[in-house]
């Protein structure tokens, strides 16, 4: 069988849709290419389709809060991981979310990978992937308010109880009667 | 046992040693409910089995059923999930029954102080004895177990209570 | 919901009608329609059960035995590392990681750091390398007999369990020889290892890659041909390798269904290029060839270390001499300004790593470990995040139970090798 040689994924990417490309970055051996949120189906298709690409695996959908410093275009920042079997290598698509309007295309369509992978980004940022079949929380209990990952959320902390605030505390604390 | 400590109230001798002979059996033979929620569970694991044996301690029988199990050893971290499943659990155990918090996730949220976990399990069910360690080591959890069982050894009869008993 | 009267409390017991929370409507798109009518039993597998290897809610729609629907429901030991390794420095953060994935500890702890070393550039010397191949392929092994372990137990052969922890107890005694703590190590920081191996480890490791091969030849001998292990596990759970690789599934999982993807031959990390190993695959997808998969891996693992072994060099640094990184070791800091300088900035502040992002995965035992690492550009990162091989393999449970009885529903989360601290983080 023949095997394609491998294509230089931007320039193959900005050769098919050369509208969809808004930005590339590379660092330390990395290729990243931000695209714009109701693009990412068709490059992620392109991606997994085209012969010299072939990125078939979805490695990870990860998302990131550029809170409080906002020095990205958009609030949210959503990274698809895409793996290439054939030719041994990552990619990564990117798409920024604004904060008003947290809504992504689904990527179940191509791998059902991105289901829990969706959910849980749901889950921990409250971002919303429209055409997602079970849109629910995945990690947190169901009835929970809020988003846990986002930077806005506090961590939680209860103080640390030593001997010097240990009634202090003790005080506050539920503990079980019986 | 109300009724055995009144009609027995003041004969010393045999009070101590029905006492002995009851806390004696219920150390002999604790069985811990099937119950390992994270690392520590595999420490408890490795405690039951082949090099630290728990069997000497009549506790090789896991039961799978709160009803039929003595001890609760919570062996791990709790979420907020998680909680209300603990409670039930240990409602469903019938009296008398020991709680023994393994581990520091289990005592007091241990490294992770935040939104997700119940800080302590003490918060939701009380506890006997806490072992702590991250995961303890199975001679800690041996230890925590003896420890567990001479409390149980110094309990008296006339200290039950029928109704929701400990 | 159709109710039988037998269920219902006496009319005159309460007052009002009883409100049923987490009726079946709810569940309206997720199960079939058999359900809503009641022609199929809903059977909560709840998170405490005997045999899901960890807090597992499976909610099972049943037709008689027969599964129609599986839906896991995880998150009942979610514990929220990921948000606060963002309140911790880079070097502090390694601790954190040791707890998510509690079989293979070492796997995590090599992601983060790599993701780190990769963020911040920071070199490895060889030493260290190789002391993290061997702790890696040790972690493997932990790993591999503790699965082999529960999975037998599981379906009914429970001496194996005892076997296999008796072999454990010399793999943490190494590990207590390394670090002082028997599972949760922390052992790979940033940079290299914690601290150089002690003059006992190499012999003890020896000793145990001399009789662990007769030891896992043991194990075959109680499962591999066994009528009853091969009644029981072959043709249950078959996964189709495309349809494997569209779920997410990797490492063993994946390789018994005859997918040749190992990180360490594809994507190299620590100098695996240099060992020479084999990467055994399946068939035919089923549980079976999951638990053969497994023994070989075993096998291979301690070819791996047998080469570590002799490549090591006889001393070296263990840990990089990037003072911006690394902090000095202390018979440094009576001689030197700048050490006392490092010292004094990386145990109070932390190095700093850029405002960018990086992506690694390795080859964990249950499958491909990924870490996301994105920076600030000060000393805390601004997100991690684990890509972790079990919960993908949850999520695929969905697609492969079916159809199968709940017998075989509990081989099959077996061989799938699912943590669920792994899935949770």
């Amino acid at each position: 069988m023949q095997i394609e040689k491998a294509l230089d994924p931007v320039e193959a990417l900005k050769g098919a849709h050369p509208e969809i490309v808004q930005d590339t970055h590379f660092f330390r051996d990395e290729t990243t290419i931000i695209v714009a949120p109701k693009d990412i189906v068709t490059a992620a298709r392109y991606m997994r389709d085209t012969p010299g690409l072939l990125y078939n695996y979805l490695s990870d959908i990860s998302a990131v809060d550029y809170y409080p410093e906002y020095n990205r275009p958009g609030r949210f920042g959503v990274s698809y991981h895409l793996y290439s079997m054939l030719y041994s290598r990552r990619i990564r698509l990117k798409v920024f979310v604004q904060e008003d309007e947290p809504v992504v295309p689904t990527l179940t369509v191509l791998w059902g990978a991105a289901n829990w992978l969706e959910r849980e980004i749901y889950d921990m940022m409250g971002i919303r992937f429209e055409g997602h079949p079970d849109m629910r929380r995945v990690l947190m209990p169901d009835d929970w308010n809020g988003h846990p990952q986002r930077r806005d959320y506090p961590l939680g902390y209860e103080t640390v109880m030593f001997s010097f605030n240990y009634d202090q505390i003790s005080k506050h604390k539920p503990y079980a009667k019986e | 046992m109300g009724v055995v400590s009144s009609k027995l109230g003041n004969l010393g001798v045999v009070t101590t040693t029905l006492d002995t002979a009851v806390n004696w059996a219920r150390t002999g033979a604790m069985w811990p409910l099937l119950f390992g929620l994270a690392c520590c569970a595999i420490e408890m694991m490795a405690t039951q089995a082949s090099n630290y044996d728990l069997s000497r301690f009549g506790m090789e029988l896991n039961r799978a059923s709160p009803r039929q199990s003595d001890l609760i050893i919570i062996a791990g971290r709790v979420s907020r999930k998680m909680a209300p499943v603990v409670r039930q659990l240990y409602d469903q155990m019938a009296s008398p029954r020991y709680v023994l918090s393994m581990g520091d996730c289990a005592s007091c949220s241990g490294v992770y102080n935040n939104y997700a976990l119940v800080q302590g399990v003490d918060e939701i069910i009380p506890v006997d004895v806490y072992v702590a360690g991250c995961p303890p080591r199975p001679e800690q959890l041996i230890h925590g177990i003896l420890t567990l069982h001479e409390r149980v050894r110094g309990e008296h009869l006339n200290e039950w209570v029928v109704e929701g008993a400990r | 919901m159709a109710i039988s009267n037998i269920s219902r409390p006496p009319e005159n017991a309460i007052a009002q009608e009883p409100t049923w929370e987490g009726s079946v409507e709810e569940l309206r798109g997720l199960v079939s329609e058999r359900a809503l009518t009641g022609e199929t039993m809903l059977l909560n597998l709840g998170p405490h059960h005997p045999s899901t290897h960890g807090v597992l809610r499976l909610l099972l729609e049943l037709d008689g035995e027969e599964i129609v629907t599986c839906l896991p429901d995880v998150g009942y030991l979610h514990t929220g590392i990921e948000k606060t390794i963002e309140s911790k420095t880079y070097e502090k953060a390694v601790t954190c990681t040791d707890r998510m994935d509690y079989l293979a500890p070492m796997s995590n702890n090599m992601v983060f750091c790599l993701a780190v070393e990769k963020l911040g550039d920071i070199d490895v010397p060889e030493r260290a390398q190789i002391i993290r191949v061997i702790c890696m392929e040790l972690t493997r092994l932990n790993s591999h007999l503790v699965w082999l372990g529960t999975h037998a137990l599981d379906l009914g052969a429970m001496s194996v369990f005892l076997y296999c922890f008796r072999e454990r107890e010399i793999i943490l005694d190494m590990f207590e020889m390394l670090s002082g703590q028997r599972l949760m190590t922390s052992y790979i920081r940033p940079g290299g290892v914690w601290r150089d191996l002690p003059p006992e480890f190499l012999p003890a490791l020896e000793k145990f890659v001399e009789i662990f091969p007769r030891r896992v030849d043991d194990y075959e001998s109680v499962l591999t041909d066994n009528p009853i292990w091969k009644d029981r596990t072959e043709g249950i759970g078959v996964v189709e390798p495309e349809e494997a690789l569209a779920l997410g599934m990797s490492g063993p999982s994946l390789r018994g269904s005859g997918v040749n993807w190992d990180i360490r031959k594809a994507m190299p990390y620590s100098g695996y290029e240099q060992y020479e190993f084999n990467v055994p695959l399946g068939d035919h997808g089923d549980v079976y060839d999951r638990f053969w998969v497994r023994i070989q891996e075993m096998r291979e693992s301690i070819k791996i270390i047998q080469q570590a072994m002799k490549r090591l060099p006889k001393s070296g640094p263990f840990r990089s001499n990037n003072r911006k990184f690394v902090p000095p070791p202390r018979a440094e800091l009576g001689r030197s300004m700048e050490a006392v300088i490092h010292h004094f900035k990386l145990w109070t502040e932390g190095f700093s790593l850029p405002d960018e992002e990086v992506y690694v995965a390795i080859e964990s035992p249950r499958g491909e470990i990924g870490c996301y690492l994105h920076g600030t550009g000060g000393n805390k990162p601004r997100r991690v995040h684990f890509k972790t091989p079990s919960f993908m393999h949850i999520s695929a449970l969905a697609k492969i139970a079916p159809g199968h009885m709940i017998a075989d529903l509990v081989g099959i989360i077996g061989s799938v090798d699912i943590v669920l601290g792994d899935s949770d983080r």
